[in-house]
């Protein structure tokens, strides 16, 4: 992965940034030996790693904005970092950048269970925040699997989703404010309490905007009344085609789902071996989650059955019990872990129209043949985000290279049919080099536009989500890199 | 209302890039007229109207791509033929603002315009999947696409929405929809003071019966107030939510449950499109606040009338005594909201004042892309 060549004249200036810093930070918030800095070298993309310059950890959104002061001064990169749980290189340093880290950042400021909201640092892990509001029956919807670890913050850079994103959205429609530092060290507040934004809605092109923009210290999220109940059927079908027709009626019909999770063979095998979850040997399976009363329960289940019974399952499982429930759902919740017991493996995060489900599935087996790679598909059906993950083996010379290639035709397949590259993981370092498949020079420049206002030196995340050459004269503006 | 004849009237993409990239002063734009909201924008007047069709309807991908100018009645009508809707239900300006012509879709989204289910679903913004527009130098920009999932680079969409064509003009929009429901019915109260109101609001949006409507009318005709929650689904179902809210909320007292499909359709267009300040003297205002800070604001006002809408979230004011706008604004402001003049003299500015520093990001944005300023100027300026 080609990131840019490090700036000699920041490097050379560390010792009088770290000095700087630690006037305004706490002297253990510091963090730039070597051995220690080590610890931020990468996120969960762990192919790429680099230790930074210095990492820091503010407090307070006034030490976010002190910091960012100085290394704006010193024309420093800064790199956020929620909890470094990103699958797609988001929070990657480069060798002079400073990573900021905002990991001290997770408070709860309020609560305010009348106006349906919570207020909380964006270091907060996104299952915490849940945490703090289901004594009274509430929760925050978005829901991205590494939920127990990742950060708010990074789930506002990332505009992160979950399973159950077909009823509730995806973080930008979760998301009512933000407490945003600029690179200067201008703070600004965007949203808040109240819905809707007063002039242009800043607020929706920061969400989603990989920690390019600003860094987010502060955030105001929805949080909703839990449903009374809910409770899932699984079904088993002969084929990946007559799955994925069947996710079409259960939509046409007219009935919303919580959730349509999908499987296919390989990944059924691969669950049921691991979590032992009574999975049917079939060749697709797909789990459909609906909520309500129980009495509201059985009326959506009945409509739903109604609809797969046409299409001629080789299995319909209606869970009665949250026992039921809980085994349907383990072996869907191990997949990755499961996964990950037989192969090493690359897990994509493309989005394509769900009319082209069977289309792109065909399409993959055949991809998969003539790379000799196997793709085992475990997926979000209903929003028609999927997670194909392409087995390889890392200690086979080549196989990573082939893997990416693989993956790289998928996701452009996926650009191809109507859809995009990603669909909730970011584009970070992974994708990056694949935005010219989805997006022309121009619609770039667009967004290239918004940086230049929010970040006019280009120094937050630069090297990510454009293609290096793209960006390159806005990172290194002729004459501005020291000989 | 007759056009004049100097209205721009494109059919395509290309004409309008060709007419922006050689307009030699500013352009007033619009969709199809109805939704004069900001401060008056002097320029030659350009439409997108004539930009119009729908491209594609994927009812089981709940995805629609219609060209900007297509027909809200036209988008609404093909949908409704495979029982789907615009689920964020989108205001309809005309009989607020006593204007004529036909909506657009292009405008709904250029006005962010959402109606009474915004506070279960999301409003127009939420809905938006991907745009092209052209900015202010006549370059074609694609943003988004049309699937519900997509952190694809930066979200423009958002961005793009309730812009007002100040940023770029929408030629084309791709959105989500939703089914239909099969049944609706609406709790009534009456009487009840506007705080009691608010509370037994924020009661019914904090249960889990999914509250898709939940509204307040100060002074209905007739002389008593009303007090509405709407609950959507399958008959068996509403009528089971209806009769627990009825429960929960028995300390405001007793409720009528409405279940007449027409009498409630009704009751909620009126809601939406804030019928009742129809035809009558005095500005209107729009204010978004926190639901529980909504009564106190309006009872601070004299010769003030308000109709809560997304529970008390959601103030529309009529005013009649212009003097009550500073301690309207400032009372807004104080409680860390927003309010935008919707019917009045706006030629100061209908939106409400900002921080230098949010203030120069926007002025920057629309630097950027438009950097002539010929694309709606001054259309959202703020008030000092």
């Amino acid at each position: 992965m080609e990131m840019p060549s490090p700036d000699p004249g920041v490097l050379a200036r560390k010792h009088e940034l770290v000095e700087r810093l630690k006037r305004v930070l706490p002297p253990e918030a510091v963090i730039h030996d070597p051995s220690e800095t080590r610890a931020y070298e990468c996120d969960a993309l762990t192919a790429y790693r680099c230790p930074p310059m210095a990492a820091i950890l503010p407090g307070s959104t006034r030490e976010v904005s002190d910091a960012l002061r100085i290394c704006s001064d010193l024309g420093a990169k800064v790199v956020p970092r929620g909890s470094g749980t990103s699958l797609a290189g988001g929070a990657l340093p480069t060798e002079d950048c400073v990573i900021l880290g905002v990991s001290r950042l997770n408070k709860v400021l309020e609560t305010d269970y009348e106006n349906r909201f919570i207020r909380v640092q964006s270091g907060r892990t996104n299952l915490s925040v849940t945490g703090a509001v289901e004594e009274k029956g509430f929760f925050y919807a978005p829901d991205p699997s590494s939920q127990l670890a990742c950060a708010i913050g990074g789930n506002i850079g990332m505009n992160s989703g979950g399973a159950h994103c077909l009823k509730y959205g995806v973080t930008t429609n979760n998301l009512m404010g933000v407490t945003l530092v600029q690179m200067d060290g201008t703070v600004i507040e965007l949203g808040g309490a109240h819905l809707d934004s007063d002039g242009l809605d800043l607020l929706g092109v920061v969400c989603g905007s990989e920690g390019q923009l600003g860094v987010v210290t502060e955030a105001t999220l929805r949080i909703l009344r839990k449903p009374e109940g809910a409770r899932p059927v699984l079904m088993g079908f002969d084929g990946n085609e007559v799955a994925g027709a069947c996710v079409s009626d259960i939509i046409k019909a007219g009935v919303l789902p919580v959730a349509i999770e999908f499987m296919d063979r390989l990944c059924i095998r691969a669950c049921e071996d691991f979590a032992k979850a009574g999975y049917p040997d079939c060749e697709a399976m797909l789990i459909v989650e609906v909520e309500g009363s129980e009495a509201e329960i059985d009326e959506q289940l009945e409509t739903i059955i109604e609809i797969a019974k046409k299409r001629n399952p080789v299995e319909l499982r209606e869970s009665k019990s949250g026992e039921e429930s809980a085994r349907i759902w383990l072996g869907r919740k191990s997949a990755f872990g499961a996964m990950g017991m037989i192969n090493d493996y690359m897990c994509l995060d493309g989005t394509i129209p769900v009319s082209q489900l069977p289309h792109v599935l065909g399409r993959m087996g055949q991809m998969s043949k003539e790379y000799g790679l196997d793709v085992a598909n475990v997926f979000h059906a209903g929003d028609g985000n999927m997670h194909p993950l392409i087995l390889f083996d890392a200690n086979k010379p080549g196989d990573l290279e082939k893997c990416e290639e693989f993956g790289a035709d998928i996701l452009k397949l996926c650009v191809e049919v109507g859809g995009c590259l990603t669909g909730e993981h970011g584009v970070g370092i992974e994708k990056r080099d694949l935005m010219g498949h989805q997006y022309s020079n121009a619609d770039m420049e667009a967004q290239m536009l918004v940086k230049d206002v929010f970040d006019p030196e280009w120094l937050l995340n630069p090297a990510k989500v454009f293609p290096l050459s793209t960006s390159l004269s806005r990172r290194e503006p002729i004459g501005s890199v020291a000989a | 209302m007759s056009r004049p004849k100097s209205m721009l009237k494109p059919e395509s993409e290309s004409e309008l890039r060709g007419i922006v990239a050689e307009a030699s002063g500013p352009l007033r734009v619009m969709g199809g007229g109805t939704r004069p909201l900001g401060a008056p924008v002097e320029g030659e007047k350009l439409t997108t109207s004539d930009i119009q069709g729908i491209e594609l309807h994927e009812p089981d991908a709940l995805t629609m791509v219609a060209r900007a100018g297509t027909a809200v009645a036209d988008i609404e009508e093909a949908l409704s033929m495979e029982r789907q809707r615009l689920a964020f239900e989108p205001i309809d300006h005309r009989r607020l603002l006593g204007t004529s012509g036909t909506p657009t879709i292009g405008g709904v989204f250029a006005a962010n315009a959402s109606g009474p289910r915004r506070i279960q679903c999301g409003a127009a913004r939420d809905f938006l999947l991907g745009v092209k527009f052209v900015d202010g130098r006549g370059n074609l920009i694609r943003n988004g696409g049309r699937v519900m999932k997509n952190v694809t680079g930066y979200d423009l969409v958002k961005l793009m929405a309730g812009s007002y064509g100040t940023l770029g003009i929408m030629t084309e929009v791709s959105f989500k929809v939703m089914p239909m429901s099969r049944a609706a019915g609406t709790l009534l109260f009456r009487n009840l003071s506007d705080a009691d109101a608010i509370n037994a609001l924020s009661k019914a949006l904090g249960s889990p019966f999914e509250i898709t409507g939940a509204a307040h009318v100060q002074k209905e005709v007739g002389g008593f107030q009303k007090t509405l929650v709407r609950v959507e689904g399958t008959e068996k179902s509403i009528r089971y939510r209806c009769e627990k809210l009825c429960g929960e909320l028995a300390e405001f007292g007793s409720c009528e449950l409405l279940f007449d499909q027409d009498q409630v359709t009704k009751i909620w267009q009126d809601i939406r499109d804030v019928a009742a300040f129809e035809n009558r003297d005095g500005d209107v205002w729009r204010i978004s606040v926190k639901p529980t800070d909504a009564p106190g604001i309006v009872a601070g006002l004299n010769d003030a009338e308000a109709i809560y809408d997304w529970g008390g979230g959601l103030v529309w004011i009529l005013l009649s005594d212009k003097t009550g706008i500073n301690d309207l604004r400032r009372s807004v402001i104080a409680a860390g909201g927003h309010a935008t003049l919707v019917r009045g003299d706006a030629t100061r500015g209908a939106f409400q004042s900002a921080p230098a520093a949010v203030a120069a990001i926007e002025e920057g944005l629309r630097g950027k892309f438009d950097p002539r300023g010929i694309l709606n100027p001054g259309l959202m300026r703020r008030t000092a």
